[in-house]
Parts: structure tokens; C-alpha cells; sequence
């Protein structure tokens, strides 16, 4: 044989996926889930959303990810991370060798000082939650707007539905407000551009 | 058109939705990681269609109950993971001794003992086979998405109330935990299959008879027929007993009901195996990095296929054999020690190698591992 | 129908009515040795029920592993012979599928409350309306007389060759604590009252327990020299006093003795009633 099985793989880009991490309690599953229902509202798409489960969900790093492509995903897991959103800098270190060289990174600049490229987009989800909209519990829902401004992969509308369809009763205004302010954010980021 | 059905579903949700199209009323289990949900979402769904969820006070009295429940004429299960097997094994001895229609889930972690709760493993394959002590005849399926645990659950129920027997669903921590955006199934889209009922009069109905199928009528409870069941070995009305010749018919009846139709039961999915040289059989969640690993390795020109077996249990020797004439290396990949390749190894020629790619540390075989394998093995 | 117009029906000869609950080509004689109490429970049963005029198809006999366990292979009901301490959850599941049904346990001491104690004190908190009927002979009869949970201490066994070194359960006192909501003890001497015990079990709603105190002269009666199956029904008599007279009597004389009659009642809420309201609803809120 002339070349190795291995060298003359190539993994075909028919699949989009993307990571959430951060620390238990930062809401990075729920944020998956909601992002994964959003994303899957369009026919055309499949989607998977997986995570990793148990201690370390409660505490230390915590990471969520969502798989997407028009074919049948075969395997579920990522394999090549084309976004990576990073709430906490120990998140940032474990979880950035699985990003593709070309994917985009979105970090809570708040929270993550160290990062090991200039090729990121940055915004203080946690503070934006805290202070603008009226919860540091919906720093995920922030996020998950300016992942939606920064990537368009799914419509502002269709998140806001899947934001609110997790949201309990009394907190439907600070979520949708959580899904505006981080679009709104990201939005004037990647103007400037 | 919005597409009411189409939701982002959990793996162990998969499986409520599956059983309730089945027809499953009753659920009793206990909590035990990594199939909770099934438990939690049975408790949440059950009571809005008039049916039965109980939280038992351990393993052994949840498939007691799942056995009373279906006696009674109502069809029910439960789900456990490895630990709650082990403890299940003696009353599932009881459904197979009785020919009491009923689904298992175990949604598989690592092991022995209370192992891994929070990591996916295919271990406990021979368990679902040979659990319970004594002869028997056993049926297991494994799904392999979210999307198959709800149609492997539709079937599951379906051969339990065809065959009258136990069956266990091998899920495992993978699919168990996984969401993925899928249509559920709208009525009448899937066949749904219930006991056959007797129409012998009382009097003339022998609730254990030797029909051609190899099937017995069964009564529910409160209709006139009133039977014994026991776990004791018991001739053809039910009765106890410890002649020779009807030990060995009822023995036999639990084998032959199941093997003699095994066309029926048996399920495969065939991907690329025309003109395969080489051929992945699989099982469960591992299929998934399988099917990747085919296709990446035939664009680059390897002919190789897959075989992934639905059904794991009874083995499905002759379609297998069938399927790899041709083949003259086979791997099977499994998240455990070896246990199907053992299986796979008894049905094929002796010419042809066979290949066994483990991982047992907890991780998931990843299809580049397998394609590593595979470049091993060529 | 009340109970009382209910027993006002058809009033029979005592063998008919047993002959009238034995199952239909059934092979006897049964496995029980001559003299044993497990018939005079049996029969005891059968004229409890036929006094509350139930249907038998609306009747489920669950039981475990054990010589009492036998008794549902011998009479005309749905029956269903289980493993070894598990009836319990299989009757929870009849009656949980079915709540119409009228289900009967029957166990003993070491399938109740050894092998299927955890089951038996969750059935009692469930207060799920099932009688469970608990025949007490001391003893494992069916594998040759080994000790059991209510074995008394200093009792000889099979396995206490040398006198049980362990203390007993009292079944009546761990299924009130347990949250059983009909109690009532009576022993094979005393079967008008066994009779009368297990006429209100099966019409109280919730969970009821009858004990019954059985001879197992076989082998309790011979390792412990206690006599044959009369001398032991004779003991019964002699050590039994009803619930009324033991309130007159200080815990030092009724030490040994065997306290007969209905030990606790109470009408708390049943289990398959409260599940039921939840499913009404919420299939009303659909």
C-alpha cells in the first residue's frame, strides 16, 4: 500500500459542532439542550446534543455539546470543535486543543484572562447577566445570544422560543432580555470587524 | 406544517414514548443511575393517560410488580442499570418459567458491582442472555440512537407480547444521556402487537398448552379463566410437577417458541457489505462511530462494511453467516471484554480471522480508533 | 352491597363450601402433613369468602416460597405462586393494574419477614389495600425445620441445634410501626375468630395483616418435644387471651401468652385511592 489508511482520511465538513463549558452551575447543559432545540426548530437539520454527566457536572468543568449536520450524524460525539464558548478559564485550558484551527472562540472575557490566541470574540456574559439583565442566572442565555449573532446558525427568534419554553414561570422577562443583551453585544463586535 | 411530534428527546425518554405507543401502562422501578429518567418520565406521563407508575422499594420487588402488573393483563416494564439487574434476575427467572410478556431496560454502565454510574459500557451483554439461572431462551435488542430506542422499544414490547417472554433492552449510558431532534412515531405507523387472548371456553383451557407456535393463549386477570401460575416446573394446566416427560416438554417449549421463529426477531442493519472484504459487526451505541469509520474508510477506497445487530439475543448465527460469506476478516468492537466476538467467532469458517477491538476504561470507542484497527488488521 | 347484606346470602353446608372453592382438576392431596395448620387457614379463608360473597375472578391469591405459599395452587382463584419472600410486590402490582381486584396474600414467617421483610414493611407504609394473611409456625417447614425471624430465642431448630441464640420479630407490632392500617392476630385453635380476622382484612380498604399462629408439629412440635398437631392446638388455646382481657393483664403475665383478636384499625388514606385521584387529575387537565 502506498500510503497509511490513516494519512489518506479526511473527515468531511458536513457537520458543525459546538461546545459549551464552564464550571457546574453555569447552566451549560440546560444551555445546549435549549440551544440544540432552537437549532432543530429548522427541518433540514439534525441535531444531537450530548454532555458529560455526573461529578463533574456538580463542580469543576462542565461541558455540553451539540452536534449538527444535514446528513444522518453517524457519530454523535464531537470530534473537531468548530465553536467553542468558554465561561471559565479552566474550561478555556482543558477544553481548547479540541477546537478546529479555523473554529471560533467565545470566551467570558469577565471571567477568562489567559487565552491563548488573539483570534476570539470576548464579552463579560456573567457581568451582562448580573447588570443588565437582572440575573447572573441567565449568563447562559447571554451567551447563547451572541453565539447566535456571532455564528448564525440559528434565528434570534427561534432561540428566544427555546429559551422561553425552559424558563420558569416568572423569569420569562429576564430571559428574553438574557437572549437580546448578548445578541445585542456580540452583534456590535462583530461590526466592527 | 408545524410537526408536533418532533421534540429534542433524551435517550432514557426515548424509551417512555416508545412503551407508551407499545401499549405500556405500568411501570414500576427504582432509582439508579444512569436510567433514572426513564423512571422519572414514566411518573410524569403515566398518570395523564390513566396509567400505573410505582416506585418499588428495591429491584427485586420492581419486577415483581412488572410481573404482577402484566399477568393482570396490563402491559408494563421497568429500567434499571447493571446493579438493578443483578438483583432483577431472580423474578425475570420467574417471567421466562411463567411466559409472562414484559421489557427490561438496562441501561448499561460500567461494572461489576456498583462500577461506573456515570460511564457507558456494553458488559453486560451476556448478563441479559444468560442472567437468571436454569434453561432458557432469552431476547435482547440494542438500539442504537435516540431515534432507534424509541422504535427497538415499539419492537421490544411487541416480541414480549408475541413470544410471551421477558425481554431486555441493552441501552447504555450513551444513548441513555443523549439528545437528538427526532420525529416520534404517529399512530398507526408502527404495527403494535398484544398477547393472543384464549377462546378455549374455561373449562376446556389449558393456560400452558403446547400449540403449534409454541405460544399460549393468555387470559388477563377478572376473565373467567382461573389459572395457577407458579415458577415451580408445571405441565401444560399449570400444575406442578416432576414427571420426566413433561419437564423436558416445558423446557423445551421455552426454547422452541423463540428459536423456531427466529426470522421474526431477528434485525440487522447492513451498510456497505456488497462487495466488503473486510466487515465491523456491532452492537449498540458503538455502531455509531462504526458507520462513520465505513464511510471515511471506503472514501478512501478500503472495502469494508458493517453489520450491526439489533437483535443481540437469540444470536442471529445463520443471517450472520449468510452476511459474511465473502468477508475474510472481521472485527467486532465492543465497550466491554469480549463477549459478542466470542459469539461471532462460533459461526464463522474457519478461514476467516476474527479481529476484537475492546475499550473498558470507561471512554467510548471513537471511529478513529476504529479506523486505527482497521489499518491493523488489512 | 354492604358486608352485611352481603353474608346473608346463600347459607351452606361447611364441605360444600370448601369443595366449592377447590380448584377444578387439581391432582390432590396437597403437600401439607397430616394435622398441619395450613388447612384449617385454608378453609378458614374460603368461608370468609364465600360469607362476603366475592366474586372469584375478582379474587388474586398471591404467595411466595413456603409450605403455606402452596395454598393458592389448590383453590379457584387467580393464583399466582411466586419466588421466595416476593409476593408482596406481585400482589402490589395485581392491585396497582387492577384496584377492583380483592387480593390475598398468603406467607409465612420466614418468607414475610426474612427473605421478604423490606417488602413486607413497604407494603405496610404503602397502606395498599392488600390482606396479606401470615402463617406463623416458627420455622422453615418446607426445607426441614431451620430456624426463622420468629423463631423464639432459645428455640431449637435445625440450624439452632444448640437453641436459638437470636431474638424474634413480633409480625402484629412491626406491621403497625410499619404503617399497616388492620392488625389482627388468631391462631388454628381459634378458627371462628381466624375467620371473623379475615372477613374484615379483606373488607378493610387499605393494607391488613392477619397472623395466624400455626403448628408445625413435624418439626417444631418434635425439636422443641412440644407434642403432636392436638397437644400443640391445645397450647394455643390454653396461651391465648383476647385483646380485652390482656389490657387487664400486666406485661409479666402475658409473657408467652398469644394476644388474639384485632390489634389495630384505623382509616388513613389508601395508596391505589390516592393514585387514582392524581390520574383523574390529570387526565381531566388534558
Amino acid at each position: 500500500m502506498e500510503h497509511k489508511l490513516l494519512d489518506r482520511i479526511e473527515i468531511p465538513h458536513d457537520r458543525f459542532e459546538i461546545r459549551l463549558s464552564g464550571s457546574g452551575g453555569q447552566g451549560m447543559i440546560l444551555g445546549s439542550v435549549m440551544l440544540a432545540e432552537a437549532i432543530g426548530t429548522d427541518y433540514t437539520k439534525r441535531v444531537i446534543q450530548t454532555q458529560s454527566y455526573g461529578p463533574e457536572a456538580r463542580g469543576g468543568a462542565s461541558k455540553s455539546d451539540v452536534v449538527i449536520s444535514s446528513n444522518e450524524i453517524y457519530y454523535p460525539k464531537a470530534m473537531q470543535l468548530d465553536m467553542l464558548l468558554t465561561m471559565t478559564q479552566e474550561s478555556l485550558d482543558r477544553y481548547y486543543g479540541d477546537l478546529h484551527k479555523e473554529g471560533v472562540l467565545i470566551v467570558d472575557s469577565g471571567l477568562v484572562t489567559r487565552i491563548p490566541t488573539d483570534n476570539y470574540y470576548g464579552l463579560p456574559f456573567t457581568r451582562l447577566a448580573r447588570e443588565e439583565a437582572g440575573h447572573v442566572m441567565v449568563a447562559n442565555v447571554v451567551a447563547l445570544g451572541a453565539i447566535a449573532a456571532f455564528t448564525g446558525i440559528v434565528p434570534r427568534e427561534n432561540l428566544i422560543e427555546a429559551v422561553l419554553s425552559h424558563a420558569p414561570r416568572g423569569t420569562e422577562d429576564k430571559n428574553r432580555a438574557a437572549v437580546e443583551i448578548g445578541y445585542r453585544e456580540a452583534m456590535k463586535i462583530a461590526k466592527k470587524e | 406544517m408545524v410537526d408536533t411530534q418532533r421534540k429534542l428527546l433524551l435517550g432514557n425518554l426515548a424509551c417512555v414514548h416508545g412503551a407508551i405507543y407499545a401499549g405500556m401502562r405500568f411501570f414500576a422501578g427504582y432509582p439508579i443511575t444512569p436510567s433514572t429518567e426513564v423512571a422519572e418520565g414514566c411518573s410524569r406521563e403515566l398518570p395523564r393517560i390513566g396509567g400505573r407508575f410505582i416506585q418499588m422499594e428495591d429491584e427485586i420487588g420492581s419486577i415483581g410488580a412488572v410481573v404482577g402488573a402484566s399477568v393482570s393483563g396490563v402491559k408494563a416494564m421497568t429500567a434499571t442499570s447493571g446493579p438493578g439487574y443483578s438483583l432483577m434476575v431472580e423474578n425475570i427467572g420467574y417471567a421466562y418459567m411463567t411466559e409472562t410478556p414484559c421489557v427490561i431496560i438496562n441501561v448499561q454502565r460500567g461494572g461489576p458491582s456498583t462500577g461506573l454510574p456515570t460511564k457507558g459500557s456494553q458488559s453486560d451483554t451476556m448478563q441479559a442472555r444468560w442472567g437468571p439461572h436454569g434453561d432458557y431462551t432469552a431476547i435482547a435488542v440494542a438500539p442504537s440512537t435516540v431515534g432507534d430506542t424509541v422504535t427497538e422499544t415499539i419492537r421490544a414490547f411487541n416480541l414480549a407480547e408475541r413470544f410471551r417472554t421477558p425481554v431486555t433492552i441493552l441501552l447504555d449510558e450513551v444513548i441513555s444521556h443523549q439528545r437528538e431532534m427526532i420525529s416520534l412515531p404517529k399512530p398507526g405507523e408502527h404495527q403494535v402487537v398484544d398477547r393472543v387472548k384464549p377462546t378455549a371456553s374455561p373449562e376446556e383451557f389449558e393456560p400452558f398448552a403446547h400449540t403449534a407456535g409454541g405460544v399460549s393463549p393468555m387470559p388477563a386477570y377478572g376473565e373467567g379463566y382461573r389459572y395457577v401460575i407458579t415458577g415451580l416446573t408445571h405441565d401444560a394446566m399449570g400444575f406442578t410437577t416432576n414427571r420426566p416427560d413433561e419437564i423436558k416438554l416445558k423446557l423445551d417449549k421455552l426454547r422452541n417458541k423463540i428459536l423456531n421463529f427466529k426470522s421474526e426477531i431477528t434485525k440487522l442493519r447492513i451498510e456497505m457489505m456488497d462487495d466488503a472484504e473486510i466487515a465491523f459487526v456491532s452492537y449498540g451505541s458503538v455502531s455509531r462511530a462504526v458507520l462513520l469509520a465505513v464511510a471515511l474508510a471506503r472514501k478512501a477506497g478500503v472495502k469494508v462494511g458493517m453489520i450491526q445487530l439489533y437483535t443481540v439475543w437469540p444470536f442471529p448465527d445463520e443471517e450472520l453467516r449468510d452476511y459474511l460469506v465473502g468477508c475474510h476478516k472481521v472485527i467486532v468492537p465492543e465497550l466491554n471484554m469480549g463477549q459478542v466476538v466470542r459469539e461471532v467467532g462460533r459461526i464463522l469458517p474457519p478461514d476467516t480471522e476474527i479481529h476484537s477491538l475492546l475499550r473498558y476504561d470507561g471512554e467510548i470507542l471513537t471511529p478513529m480508533q476504529l479506523l486505527e484497527k482497521l489499518e491493523e488488521v488489512m | 352491597m354492604t358486608t352485611a347484606e352481603k353474608t346473608k346470602a346463600a347459607p351452606r353446608q361447611r364441605s360444600d363450601v370448601i369443595l366449592n372453592y377447590l380448584r377444578p382438576k387439581k391432582k390432590f392431596p396437597n403437600v401439607w402433613c397430616a394435622g398441619c395448620g395450613n388447612g384449617i387457614v385454608m378453609s378458614a379463608i374460603v368461608r370468609a369468602i364465600d360469607k362476603l360473597a366475592l366474586s372469584k375472578d375478582e379474587v388474586a391469591m398471591v404467595s411466595g416460597i413456603g409450605c403455606s405459599s402452596r395454598m393458592p395452587i389448590y383453590l379457584d382463584f387467580n393464583a399466582l405462586h411466586t419466588t421466595h419472600g416476593r409476593a408482596l410486590p406481585f400482589a402490589t402490582g395485581i392491585k396497582f393494574a387492577q384496584p377492583h381486584m380483592k387480593v390475598i396474600v398468603i406467607t409465612g414467617d420466614g418468607d414475610a419477614l426474612a427473605i421478604g421483610g423490606n417488602h413486607f414493611i413497604h407494603a405496610c407504609r404503602r397502606n395498599i389495600d392488600i390482606t396479606a394473611i401470615l402463617v406463623n409456625n416458627y420455622i422453615y417447614g418446607m426445607t426441614g425445620g431451620q430456624g426463622s425471624p420468629t423463631t423464639p430465642t432459645a428455640a431449637f431448630s435445625t440450624t439452632t441445634p444448640y437453641g436459638n441464640a437470636e431474638k424474634h420479630f413480633d409480625p402484629c407490632k412491626l406491621a403497625e410501626a410499619a404503617g399497616a392500617s388492620y392488625v389482627a392476630r388468631a391462631t388454628v385453635y381459634h378458627a371462628p375468630q381466624l375467620e371473623k380476622a379475615i372477613m374484615q382484612a379483606v373488607d378493610h380498604r387499605g393494607f391488613s395483616l392477619v397472623e395466624v399462629i400455626s403448628n408445625c408439629h413435624t418439626y417444631f412440635g418434635r425439636l422443641n418435644r412440644l407434642g403432636d398437631a392436638v397437644s400443640m392446638l391445645k397450647e394455643y388455646k390454653e396461651k391465648s387471651v383476647t385483646v380485652a382481657r390482656a389490657k387487664r393483664m400486666s406485661p409479666e403475665e402475658l409473657k408467652d401468652k398469644h394476644v388474639i383478636g384485632t390489634l389495630y384499625e384505623d382509616d388513613k388514606t389508601e395508596f391505589c385511592d390516592e393514585y387514582q385521584k392524581i390520574v383523574d387529575a390529570q387526565m381531566g387537565e388534558k
